[in-house]
């Protein structure tokens, strides 16, 4: 009976909280990822610097308006806008002659992209460690299931992931652009056969994912020390979370999401020294049972 | 061997070559024949993987995890174990191999991007116990201060080690790559509907070329160890696999010695630039991007279709 109470323990429900939350972050930058790989077949290794830099971007936000609220909500919309507007730039400037590349080009030359912006981003911010402060409104925690303390931020992140995927799904599904970009990703030569300029639908489709993941890195600003280096480690969680999922699947996205952060978490909890080899394990499963992700991708 | 590379005069230079490398001691510091040991494991490293993903085409995203295998492998015997450090240096690389075996009968059945990203979840897997099993590997510190068989301890005799084995793999893996299991190889890269109908079993020529390529990443890891006397997790970091990715880049995918071009310059390119300033990464960048813009095949590759023009 102790076996199965320690199932239901606070600790636990905790921790599948804490991992729900981390999926939220995770989902919406692999939402991103996967718009861009569904439609535009790039493999972004740079995903992760922009959500890095939108991290960093939130925090110089948060400190020009005195770390207060009004500071956080303007970060939480400018970082993602100030990515946007990067990728824009990237897009125009340099992708739209590498379309027709294979793969391996394209993962390299965005890789080549995220060493640059590595660098800027230590030129531009420094080495040292940031931390942006948590808004007023979200302080303190909120007592759970009799008593068990919850980080009043995280409800906040619990609220937005649901938010951002009904905004995303209607976007895609129910939007003229949605269905072109849809259209795009099966046959681009078709869609711009019929008079449509294909060169700036996947413009937009570009933009959109990485404000995505400009906005993962504002929301996980104030929860984590904002740091060099942050996006190493996510780009790979982030990829692997498409892969699971289905390419260009948006749900799949979220499932892949939900598969890693509670994995991750709860593996912490069954055994903290190799806590981040259980999603890895996970993803493993998934693909040896289905091979091509769980959801139907868009290839 | 070289005569295929070169061309006519490919012979010369490449004997020309061999005896500068035999003589460099004799009159260069030893901290530049420090780098010329790294030059030359490291392009032994890209060329293992050009021999999977140039000559191969299989999507091999992380080829550092065989590397890092071979090192560690090799470091394991030394400090752990009470046995020869020769030993060492057959084990580790015999673990990539056994290693690479394993991984690729798990992702041979997918194709390209799938089998890529599969393989960079594996080899995450792998770096993340070595990262974190500190009883055994030291987790992110790494091992330091291998000790190494007086014969070798040397950076003079390290670099002799390093040189025979570099040539002796590298000889190998051109005799492969023109046998006829090469030739099929390439069949397969090429069209691998077509190869299967004419009876060349597709997956079990892949699976080969992964384990021949995960054997020689575990060479020069081991060949790290021997130079450096240090392993340690970042050897297996994605970001590493990248790396050498851009060496064979650099140098050329379809030419055998583009990928030791490559590291050549890469390597020099970093010391050079990290003696002025410590933005590597920047410059790193920006050289790939020029490269994938202009010169698609790399520098080697670039200077053998201009040489093809002429004639």
């Amino acid at each position: 009976m102790d076996f199965i109470y320690s199932f239901i323990s606070p600790g636990f429900l905790s921790q599948i909280l804490v991992g729900l939350s981390r999926t939220v972050i995770l989902f919406i930058v692999a939402s991103g990822l996967s718009l861009i790989l569904g439609v535009l077949r790039i493999p972004n290794v740079f995903h992760g610097s922009l959500y890095m830099i939108g991290a960093f971007m939130s925090y110089t936000i948060s400190v020009a308006f005195g770390g207060g609220d009004t500071g956080f909500w303007l970060a939480l919309i400018g970082a993602p806008i100030g990515v946007a507007l990067i990728s824009l730039v990237i897009e125009r400037g340099l992708f739209q002659y590498l379309y027709e590349r294979e793969h391996l080009m394209l993962i390299l030359f965005t890789f080549a992209i995220s060493l640059v912006f590595g660098d800027l981003v230590k030129l531009v911010w420094g080495a040292e460690y940031k931390s942006v402060p948590v808004p007023q409104v979200f302080q303190g925690f909120v007592s759970l299931f009799g008593g068990l303390p919850f980080p009043k931020y995280n409800t906040f992140l619990l609220f937005m992931g649901p938010v951002v995927a009904f905004a995303l799904w209607l976007l895609v599904t129910k939007t003229k652009m949605g269905k072109i970009s849809q259209a795009a990703a099966v046959d681009r030569e078709m869609v711009g056969a019929v008079g449509i300029n294909v060169s700036w639908v996947f413009a937009t489709v570009f933009v959109i994912g990485c404000l995505l993941a400009g906005l993962g890195g504002a929301l996980v600003a104030p929860t984590v020390s904002v740091t060099l280096g942050m996006d190493h480690s996510l780009i790979m969680e982030g990829f692997l979370i498409v892969i699971i999922g289905g390419l260009g699947n948006i749900w799949g996205a979220l499932l892949g999401a939900l598969i890693f952060g509670l994995t991750q978490s709860l593996g912490i909890l069954i055994w903290p020294q190799f806590g981040i080899v259980f999603p890895y394990c996970a993803v493993i499963v998934v693909l040896l049972i289905r091979p091509t992700g769980l959801l139907k991708s868009t290839w | 061997m070289v005569q295929s590379i070169l061309g006519g005069k490919g012979r010369v230079w490449g004997y020309g070559g061999i005896i500068v490398l035999i003589l460099l001691p004799l009159f260069l510091p030893r901290f530049y024949i420090y780098l010329t040991s790294l030059i030359l494991l490291y392009g032994l490293f890209a060329t293992s993987l050009n021999f999977a993903l140039g000559y191969g085409g299989i999507y091999q995203f992380h080829h550092a995890v065989f590397y890092g295998v071979g090192a560690y492998g090799a470091a394991l015997v030394i400090t752990k174990t009470g046995l020869s450090p020769w030993l060492g240096f057959i084990v580790g690389p015999l673990a990539s191999a056994l290693l690479s075996f394993v991984m690729g009968l798990i992702c041979i059945r997918l194709s390209k991007l799938y089998f890529g990203m599969l393989q960079i979840s594996l080899g995450s897997l792998v770096w993340a116990v070595i990262y974190r099993w500190y009883g055994l590997t030291g987790g992110d510190d790494g091992i330091h201060g291998i000790p190494m068989p007086d014969i070798i301890a040397t950076p003079n005799s390290a670099y002799y080690f390093t040189l025979i084995v570099t040539a002796a793999s590298l000889f190998v893996i051109h005799r492969m790559i023109k046998s006829p299991f090469g030739s099929a190889l390439q069949g397969v890269r090429d069209n691998a509907v077509r190869s299967e109908m004419i009876g060349v079993n597709v997956k079990r020529h892949q699976l080969a070329a992964l384990v021949i390529a995960g054997f020689f990443a575990g060479v020069s890891g081991a060949l790290f160890v021997v130079v450096d006397t240090t392993v340690f997790p970042d050897m297996l970091f994605w970001t590493f696999s990248m790396e050498v990715m851009i060496m064979c880049l650099l140098g050329g995918w379809f030419t055998f010695m583009g990928p030791m071009l490559g590291a050549a310059l890469i390597v020099l390119l970093r010391t050079f630039i990290s003696t002025f300033t410590v933005y590597w990464a920047l410059f790193l960048g920006l050289i790939l991007m020029f490269v994938i813009f202009f010169l698609p095949d790399g520098v080697l590759g670039f200077f053998q279709k201009k040489m093809k023009q002429k004639n």
